[in-house]
């Protein structure tokens, strides 16, 4: 035959059984440690929340007028509203609506949305026209009122505020991935798995899919503090979860009206968010470079 | 040659770059001088050195990973190896002008050609947009782009390929620099239209003398073109000669190689199978000891593989300007 | 049709549309392959050359059916192509194969190399996962790589590397015809040899016939046992490599060998004919010959009538004045 080729240029050949691109990432991950950090993060988040009625060291709900607004203390860590509810309390009971409200609806638009996209982008054609001007106008509709509506037909509660986000958010994750979609299709390795008898819905799966999924993280890192913040906007105009019982949008709301006498109310949930949104991203960012293989020599 | 018909000399250029493991030598003292009028041509595969040789000189390696040095580079008399980055940048598009292999994305999409063109005027000398309008349009006559007067206003895409490459050039020459670098800039291009910008580049220097690096990786066009040619081979010259003495009596066992392996329209075919040089085009960061081309040469000796043998004369009867890094040429040979 | 044709087209288009749809005002045709008639023969080398934009490429792709004819056939060993359903189709894969330019686009870059291999043989049943690696195996050793790099990514290896990844994935299921497009374009000088004697090899081996797409003339005179040259979407000439270097028949073909910057001071090209113009707008061509506004020997009768290939001592031209004749 011709030459022999030269060693492999990268130290890559390691101890390797019949690995998949899952595993290899799996541990790529695991190596990141803001990653790891941030994941930690949204467990703890998680379990505290799951966890709640246990660990808080108050009642969430209940009211104590000679308690108003109180400054942290040994008892009240971070602090009462203005019904003397503590706010630490509040806030790892919001985490279970905000959490879920975060991740639920956003994950759901995700998946519609990539779906919904590589199927345009790679079918084209009628469906491409059909997705498209669905999406168009999604995107075009006032996305507040058709959530409101959403929610004044079907009822103000968890479910529907899913509904209602999820149908708000998937289109323009759909006009991202299409865009990707069309960019990746004209590449030679669709081409090449064209040209060798691959099935579509391989081609999709299989080569298409795991190309758009950096950007997919990307978007999802983005839409949880968007499905948050939505969440209170809902709230805050009465259609969305519904006092006494506590979002982190809906304290952030709330507190904002004491800001001077207790700034702790608005901002400890503030901090929550924040908190929240960056260990996503590190989650996020870990995600990505775990997904990119010339990364992960 | 006398002192003064040199346009450009250096001498010891090296380029190294720092990244996460470690630092990468991608030139690696680089000297050549480039006399008045005259096409010197840098040629070399990918890896070679041979745009990092252009970017050294234009002063846009990318900072901070970068770092530049050379015992002395000096245009026209003017030491420029210890200038500044605004010195450097009075430099650039004045006295040393560039013209870059992708036509299509060195010019900016949404303004007008004239515009463009004519930019380096209004940096350097301050020209108002009539004088350059102007100039430009002698500049679009002297590169032969036709319809000149029309094709001022119009926009990037709506010129071929071989006219944006054509503006690209009359950009180049637009201040009268001293020198021209020209990194692969038919590489874009189909073969009739390359061979129109050759031989308006010819024309250039033939009518306004102007001074030319011709970057390619293409021996054809160095034989073409080219006074002057220097060979590289991951990140050294490894070959440098007059054109004819360098295709006649190719001194490296990497030029031969490569001039055995290029195909050739004009000879028929000589066999099922071609000549080629072995092995893959080395790793920067992980270079062999010895000579840079000892894994894939057929001529390799024992000394090859502990020492660099330096550029000395080759010795082919060639004349004195021949030089090669070789030890077949080495004047102690494989002794060392 | 004789035994031994292994692709044959007839008249083949590609018209692509360009602008217009909805409220977009009238659509304009670009006729990237406009009536295509040719035959490869068994294990031959059929180079198709021509500058950007004369629709080599897209001949290529149509006969693959990676894209569908307009108008015309292609039969594939007297099977007409253009009459199968998905299926059928899918099914002959295994024999018509590609290998593309870009050593870089044309590998997954989130799949290994083992896994790139293997997705061919399981799309055509291959056989079990230890008889697919072991195939896959085989595979990277046919084309000169060793089997531990199954398990890297492409960007692991070097153009030249990847373009053999990309060989032996063409290779996968045993074709009977590669169309080659573009393949040592992109590769290093020292690598691009190479890479052509492994596909020389290998049809050798293999018994493989090959459509040779390239703008490289130099290549096509070392490798190529015939050659058609493309211009704006048709051939204007047929022959062997040969005769057709020694002496052109078409203007075209001349001036496009003459624009091939040669390795050899000595043979400097200062007098050499140029050609000179620019080609037209694919969108918007000339009447008559599509040549004759670049052709320095065009006559009246070519800028009304359009010449149609002609036989000429075993070659075709078309030309209303070829040369050397």
């Amino acid at each position: 035959m011709t030459s022999p080729s030269a060693p492999l240029p990268a130290d890559a050949i390691e101890a390797l059984e019949e690995a998949s691109f899952l595993r290899d990432t799996v541990r790529a991950f695991r190596k990141n440690r803001m990653a790891m950090v941030g994941l930690a993060f949204v467990l703890l988040l998680v379990l505290g929340a799951v966890f709640a009625p246990w660990i808080s060291p108050h009642d969430p709900y209940r009211v104590a007028l000679d308690e108003q607004l109180l400054p942290a203390s040994t008892t009240y860590w971070l602090g009462t509203d203005n019904f003397g509810r503590d706010v630490l309390t509040r806030i790892l009971y919001g985490a279970r609506i905000s959490l879920v409200v975060g991740i639920v609806p956003s994950l759901i638009s995700l998946m519609i949305g990539t779906m919904m996209g590589i199927l345009s982008g790679y079918l084209g054609g009628r469906t491409d026209f059909v997705v498209m001007r669905l999406a168009d106008m999604m995107i075009a509709f006032p996305s507040l009122l058709l959530a409101m509506v959403v929610m004044y037909t079907l009822g103000a509660n968890l479910l529907n505020i899913f509904i209602a986000l999820a149908l708000v958010g998937w289109a323009s994750v759909a006009r991202v991935v299409r865009s990707q979609t069309l960019a990746l299709r004209e590449k030679e390795f669709i081409e090449a798995a064209r040209a060798n008898g691959t099935a579509r819905i391989t081609v999709m799966l299989r080569h298409i899919f795991p190309n758009v999924v950096p950007t997919l993280i990307v978007l999802f890192t983005l839409a949880i503090p968007e499905a948050i913040m939505w969440e209170s906007s809902l709230s805050f105009l009465g259609v969305g979860v519904q006092p006494p019982e506590a979002s982190w949008g809906l304290l952030v709301a709330k507190g904002k009206e004491y800001m001077f006498q207790a700034p702790a109310v608005a901002i400890a949930p503030g901090v929550a968010i924040l908190l929240t949104v960056l260990a996503f991203n590190f989650i996020g960012d870990g995600l990505r470079d775990a997904l990119d293989p010339s990364m992960k020599d | 040659m006398a002192e003064t018909d040199i346009i450009l000399s250096v001498q010891g250029l090296t380029t190294e770059f720092s990244g996460d493991r470690g630092d990468v030598r991608v030139l690696d003292d680089v000297s050549f001088d480039v006399g008045r009028g005259r096409i010197v041509g840098v040629v070399g595969e990918s890896g070679s050195g041979k745009s990092m040789t252009a970017l050294s000189l234009m002063g846009l390696v990318p900072q901070p990973q970068g770092r530049v040095s050379a015992r002395s580079i000096t245009l026209d008399g003017q030491e420029i190896s210890r200038l500044g980055p605004s010195a450097m940048r009075r430099i650039r598009g004045r006295d040393i002008a560039m013209v870059f292999q992708e036509p299509m994305t060195s010019l900016n999409p949404v303004r007008r050609v004239w515009e463009q063109v004519g930019e380096p005027l209004a940096i350097h000398h301050g020209l108002g947009r009539r004088a350059i309008r102007a100039r430009v349009l002698e500049m679009f006559e002297l590169v032969g782009i036709p319809e000149p007067k029309t094709r001022l206003d119009a926009y990037p895409h709506q010129l071929s390929g071989g006219l944006r490459q054509r503006a690209m050039i009359a950009m180049g020459l637009i201040c009268e620099p001293k020198l021209l670098i020209a990194d692969e800039p038919t590489t874009a291009l189909d073969v009739t239209t390359q061979s129109q910008i050759l031989r308006l580049m010819r024309d250039l220097r033939d009518r306004v003398g102007t001074s030319i690096i011709l970057i390619t990786h293409d021996l054809g066009i160095i034989a073409e073109m080219c006074d002057e040619v220097n060979v590289m081979y991951a990140g050294q010259l490894v070959e440098q000669g007059e054109v004819f003495a360098l295709f006649d009596q190719p001194a490296h066992p990497y030029t031969r190689g490569l001039l055995a392996s290029i195909p050739r329209a004009t000879e028929p075919r000589a066999g099922r199978r071609m000549p080629s040089i072995p092995g893959m085009v080395p790793n920067l960061a992980k270079l062999p000891p010895g000579c840079r081309f000892n894994p894939r040469c057929g001529e390799v000796m024992p000394v090859c593989l502990r020492r660099d043998p330096g550029l000395t004369a080759a010795g082919t009867g060639s004349g004195p300007g021949h030089t090669a890094r070789c030890w077949l040429h080495s004047p102690n040979g494989g002794t060392a | 049709m004789t035994e031994d044709v292994v692709i044959s087209t007839r008249d083949l288009t590609r018209h692509f549309r360009v602008g217009g749809g909805f409220l977009g005002g009238p659509a304009r045709v670009v006729r990237a392959v406009d009536g295509v008639t040719l035959d490869i023969r068994a294990r031959e080398t059929f180079a198709l050359v021509g500058e950007s934009g004369c629709g080599k490429t897209t001949l290529g792709r149509v006969m693959l059916r990676l894209q569908e004819p307009t108008s015309g056939t292609v039969a594939y060993r007297g099977t007409d192509l253009t009459g199968l359903d998905e299926g059928a189709m899918n099914a002959l894969r295994k024999k018509l194969q590609i290998v593309f330019q870009d050593p870089y686009a044309s590998l997954n870059p989130r799949m290994r190399v083992g896994e790139i291999l293997a997705e061919p043989l399981r799309s055509h049943g291959f056989g079990s996962s230890a008889e697919i690696r072991e195939r896959s195996a085989e595979l990277l050793e046919m084309v000169g790589l060793r089997r531990q790099y199954l398990r890297n990514y492409p960007h692991q290896f070097s153009g030249g590397q990847r373009q053999r990844i990309g060989i032996a994935r063409a290779l996968a299921n045993g074709p009977d015809f590669v169309v080659c497009d573009e393949s040592v374009s992109a590769l290093d000088v020292s690598i691009q040899a190479q890479v052509l004697n492994l596909l020389a090899d290998l049809q050798d081996q293999l018994k493989l016939t090959y459509l040779f797409i390239t703008h490289d003339l130099a290549v096509v005179r070392q490798f190529a046992d015939r050659v058609g040259v493309m211009f704006l979407g048709q051939l204007v000439e047929v022959g062997r490599t040969e005769e057709l270097f020694a002496a052109p028949l078409h203007p075209y073909t001349m001036l496009l060998m003459e624009a091939v910057p040669r390795p050899d001071p000595h043979q400097r090209g200062r007098d050499r004919p140029i050609l000179t113009g620019e080609i037209p707008s694919p969108m918007n061509l000339p009447p008559g010959c599509r040549f004759h506004t670049r052709c320095p020997f065009a006559r009246d009768i070519c800028r009304v009538e359009d010449p149609a290939l002609q036989e000429r001592g075993g070659r075709t031209v078309a030309c209303h004045f070829p040369l050397n004749g």
